[in-house]
């Protein structure tokens, strides 16, 4: 499923990027250097961490998209580089064990 | 673009100034090795090993130098920095060992994965730290 399909489904919000990547895992972390050497290719990676390096990280890891949870605000320069970069970004009021198990409902769904 | 037997050199500064576009080097290195045909598995672990030493180069070190050479046998990534040096490379070895300061941590580094994923990512991984001189990581993946 797309990554723009899965945030339709939860009423997650696109800030940046197509949503056209597709997702083939679920990931949360928020420790960096943690998350590029265990996140997948394809995974929707849940982080409340804002921070420009959250682009680097996603691109290097493979990531299909990054999802800001609990209202977690995307500056504008985050906002800038993500489009820049191509990246997916997805906001969203639910909590990170919420995006990832009703995510998970429909990624599984597909399997 | 492909590999050919004429060695490809890249060169990059890596600058402290801007800690948020740190990775630039280790995202410029990937596309040019998956615009090569290198296989994905392999771009991914030489970007992961590299985008470690550059974030290590600028955390520890206010930037440094990557230097990256590409034949068909191997790639390989060399990150110098003028930084103090490793006191004690045992330790900063040990996964969750990190001298990081707060403000880096705040960042979401400093969890102690650098150099344990450095290796992990790599087939050869040289550490060649004087104190007060600074660092130099060479990594190497095999092709």
């Amino acid at each position: 499923m797309k990554a723009r399909e899965v945030a339709e489904k939860l009423n997650m919000i696109i800030l940046t990027g197509d949503g056209d990547q597709e997702v083939t895992g679920l990931y949360t972390c928020d420790l960096l250097s943690w998350v590029i050497s265990h996140a997948s290719s394809g995974d929707m990676w849940v982080t409340v961490m804002n921070n420009l390096n959250i682009l680097a990280v996603a691109s290097l890891a493979d990531v299909a998209c990054i999802v800001l949870p609990e209202n977690v605000e995307a500056d504008e320069k985050l906002l800038e580089r993500a489009q820049e970069k191509e990246i997916t970004l997805i906001a969203t009021s639910r909590s990170a064990a919420n995006v990832i198990a009703e995510a998970s409902k429909w990624i599984e769904s597909e399997r | 673009m492909e590999l050919s037997e004429e060695i490809i050199r890249l060169h990059y500064d890596i600058n402290d100034e801007d800690f948020s576009a740190a990775g630039e080097a280790s995202s410029a290195v990937k596309k040019t090795l998956s615009r090569l045909g290198v296989s994905p598995e392999t771009v991914k672990r030489v970007a992961i090993a590299m985008y470690e030493a550059e974030i290590n180069a600028v955390i520890h070190a206010d930037g440094g130098a990557a230097d990256i050479e590409i034949t068909p046998q191997q790639i390989k990534v060399v990150i110098s920095d003028r930084g103090p040096g490793i006191p004690n490379m045992e330790a900063a070895m040990q996964p969750g060992f990190s001298t990081a300061t707060e403000s880096v941590r705040e960042l979401g580094f400093g969890a102690g994965m650098g150099l344990p994923n450095m290796k992990r990512y790599t087939d050869e991984m040289y550490v060649d730290t004087k104190i007060g001189v600074g660092t130099t990581v060479t990594l190497i993946v095999k092709i």
